[in-house]
C-alpha cells in the first residue's frame, strides 16, 4: 500500500458510532459483507456527531449512527438519503450498587429527578455523542436541568465514561452492548431499564451522491443491504449470545 | 500476529517519512534563521518556538479542515489516508527542528565563523562550516522530532481516522484497545513503541558520529 494511493472502488468509508465497533458486532459482520458482496469498508468510529459531520462534508460513504432527530436533520438537509432503521438496543441508567440516589427499579423521569438531589455524581459523555444527545433528551423530557458539582461531563467514549463511573462511585446513562462488554470489572449495575424512553435505535443511511459525486454509492447500498438482507440480521440477532449469554443487539427483523 | 506489524510498520513509516520532510526543511529554515540577521527574525523564532507546542489534535484540525471534502484540497481526496497522516505530523516536526538548529546554530555560529572567516573563507563556505560544526546538534533536533511524531495520537487518529490495516498507527491502536478495555493488549503496544523508539535513537546515534571530528 503506496501512502495516499486513490481509493479503489470496492472500498469506502464507513462512518460509524464507537459503540459497534467496541462491542465486537463490525468484526463480525464486516468480513461476512465483504466475503458476500467484495466490498471493502474502511471504518471510521467516532461519535454520532462527528459521524454525521462527516456525511454532511462528504468525507464518508455510508454512516452507520443511533443519533435519530440528528440524522433526520442531516437527512431534509440532502446530505445523506436512504435512512433505514437497521436494529437496536437499550439504554440503561447504571451505578454503584449501593445506589445512594435511591433510584432503582424507578422510572427514568423519577430517577432523573433524584440524581439532581447530588447525592451522588452522574458522569455525562459530554461529546455530542449518541448517547450524549439521548441523555440531554431524557433531561429535557424530565423537564430538568443538570447542573452542579455533581454533574461531571467526561468528553471521552463509552467504555472510558464508565470505567469514570466506576472509579468515581457515579451514575451514567448507557447503551446495553457497551455495558455488557465492558461492564464486567466494573463496580457498576444496572439500576434503571425497561422504560420507553430508553430506546436505541441504529440507522445505516448513504451520504447522498448527488451531493458529493465522489460518493461510492453502490457500495454504501451494498453494504445498507446486506446488513438488512436475512444474513445480516441474523448475524445482528446472535451477536454476543456466545460471550456474554445474551444477544447485544435486536434486529428490525 | 501480522496485524501488530502491519500497525509498526505504518507507524514507522508515517512518522519517518514526516521526521524526514520536517527534519529537513526545519533544518535549512533553522540554519536561515541561526545564521542570517533579518528584519523580522526575533518574531518569526517567536512564533516558531510557540508552534513548537502547538498540541497534535491542532494540526490534525487543520489538516482534516484542508483536506476534508468541503475543504480547499478536498478534491485531492486524501482525508483519511498515509499521506494526510504525514503531512498532520510534518507540521508538528517541522517548528521543533527549526527551532532547536536555529538555537543551536546561533550558539556555534560566531565561533565557527570567525574561525572560517580567518582562515580565508567565503560567507557560503562560512556558513557550511557553520553547519558542519552544528551536526550533531542537528541531529538531536530530528531525534526530538521524530520524539514528537512517533508518540502522538491526536493529529493521526483525527486525520487517518484510525482505520484497521490502512491509517491504524501504533498510538491509535493503543488508543482503541484502551478503549475496548483490552489492557493488556494496549501495554504489549505500549511496549512495543516504546522499544522500536529506542531503536530509531540507536540507529540515529550513529548519524551524529557521521561527521569526523
Amino acid at each position: 500500500m503506496a501512502p495516499g494511493c486513490r481509493k479503489p472502488k470496492t472500498e469506502f468509508i464507513l462512518a460509524t458510532t464507537t459503540s459497534v465497533q467496541d462491542s465486537g458486532l463490525l468484526d463480525v459482520l464486516l468480513p461476512a459483507f465483504t466475503k458476500a458482496k467484495g466490498f471493502v469498508p474502511q471504518v471510521v468510529a467516532v461519535g454520532s456527531g462527528q459521524a454525521i459531520a462527516m456525511a454532511r462534508q462528504g468525507d464518508a460513504d455510508a454512516v452507520l449512527a443511533h443519533s435519530p432527530q440528528a440524522e433526520q436533520e442531516v437527512e431534509q438537509a440532502g446530505f445523506v438519503v436512504e435512512r433505514r432503521k437497521l436494529m437496536s438496543n437499550a439504554f440503561v441508567i447504571v451505578g454503584p450498587p449501593a445506589d445512594p440516589a435511591g433510584i432503582r427499579g424507578r422510572s427514568v423521569a423519577h430517577a432523573l429527578q433524584a440524581l439532581t438531589q447530588g447525592k451522588a455524581s452522574f458522569v455525562s459523555r459530554g461529546d455530542n455523542s449518541g448517547t450524549h444527545v439521548k441523555e440531554n433528551q431524557l433531561w429535557a423530557s424530565a423537564t430538568l436541568t443538570p447542573a452542579g458539582n455533581w454533574y461531571l461531563k467526561a468528553g471521552q467514549g463509552m467504555g472510558a465514561t464508565l470505567a469514570m463511573a466506576s472509579e468515581l462511585k457515579a451514575y451514567t446513562l448507557t447503551d446495553q452492548a457497551t455495558f455488557a462488554v465492558r461492564g464486567g470489572p466494573l463496580q457498576l449495575e444496572v439500576l434503571v431499564k425497561d422504560d420507553a424512553a430508553l430506546d436505541n435505535p441504529y440507522s445505516i443511511m448513504i451520504v447522498n451522491p448527488k451531493v458529493h459525486k465522489h460518493v461510492n454509492a453502490a457500495a454504501a447500498r451494498a453494504l445498507a443491504a446486506f446488513l438488512l438482507s436475512a444474513e445480516g440480521q441474523k448475524l445482528i440477532g446472535e451477536y454476543g449470545v456466545d460471550k456474554y449469554g445474551r444477544a447485544l443487539f435486536t434486529p428490525v427483523k | 500476529m501480522t496485524g501488530f506489524l502491519n500497525i509498526i510498520l505504518l507507524s514507522l513509516l508515517v512518522s519517518g517519512v514526516a521526521t524526514l520532510a520536517g527534519g529537513f526543511l526545519g533544518s535549512l529554515a533553522g540554519l536561515a534563521l541561526g545564521l542570517w540577521d533579518f528584519p523580522g527574525r526575533p518574531s518569526l523564532l517567536r512564533l516558531i518556538r510557540t508552534l513548537m507546542g502547538m498540541p497534535p489534535v491542532v494540526a490534525g484540525l487543520l489538516v482534516y479542515l484542508a483536506l476534508s471534502r468541503r475543504g480547499p484540497l478536498g478534491v485531492l481526496g486524501l482525508l483519511f489516508t498515509p499521506t494526510a497522516m504525514i503531512v498532520a505530523q510534518t507540521l508538528l516536526v517541522f517548528p521543533i527542528v527549526t527551532g532547536m538548529v536555529a538555537a543551536i546554530v546561533a550558539l556555534t555560529d560566531a565561533r565557527a565563523r570567525q574561525t572560517a572567516l580567518a582562515a580565508g573563507a567565503t560567507r557560503t563556505q562560512a556558513a557550511l562550516s557553520v553547519a558542519w560544526e552544528a551536526w550533531p546538534g542537528m541531529v538531536a533536533a530530528v531525534v526530538a522530532g521524530f520524539g514528537r511524531a512517533i508518540g502522538e495520537v491526536g493529529a493521526v487518529m483525527l486525520v487517518g481516522g484510525n482505520i484497521g490495516g490502512r491509517t491504524r498507527v501504533m498510538t491509535g491502536a493503543i488508543f482503541l484497545e484502551t478503549r475496548q478495555g483490552n489492557f493488556s493488549t494496549a501495554i504489549l503496544l505500549g511496549l512495543i513503541l516504546l522499544a522500536v523508539a529506542f531503536l530509531v535513537n540507536l540507529a540515529l546515534e550513529r548519524l551524529e558520529r557521521l561527521v569526523p571530528r
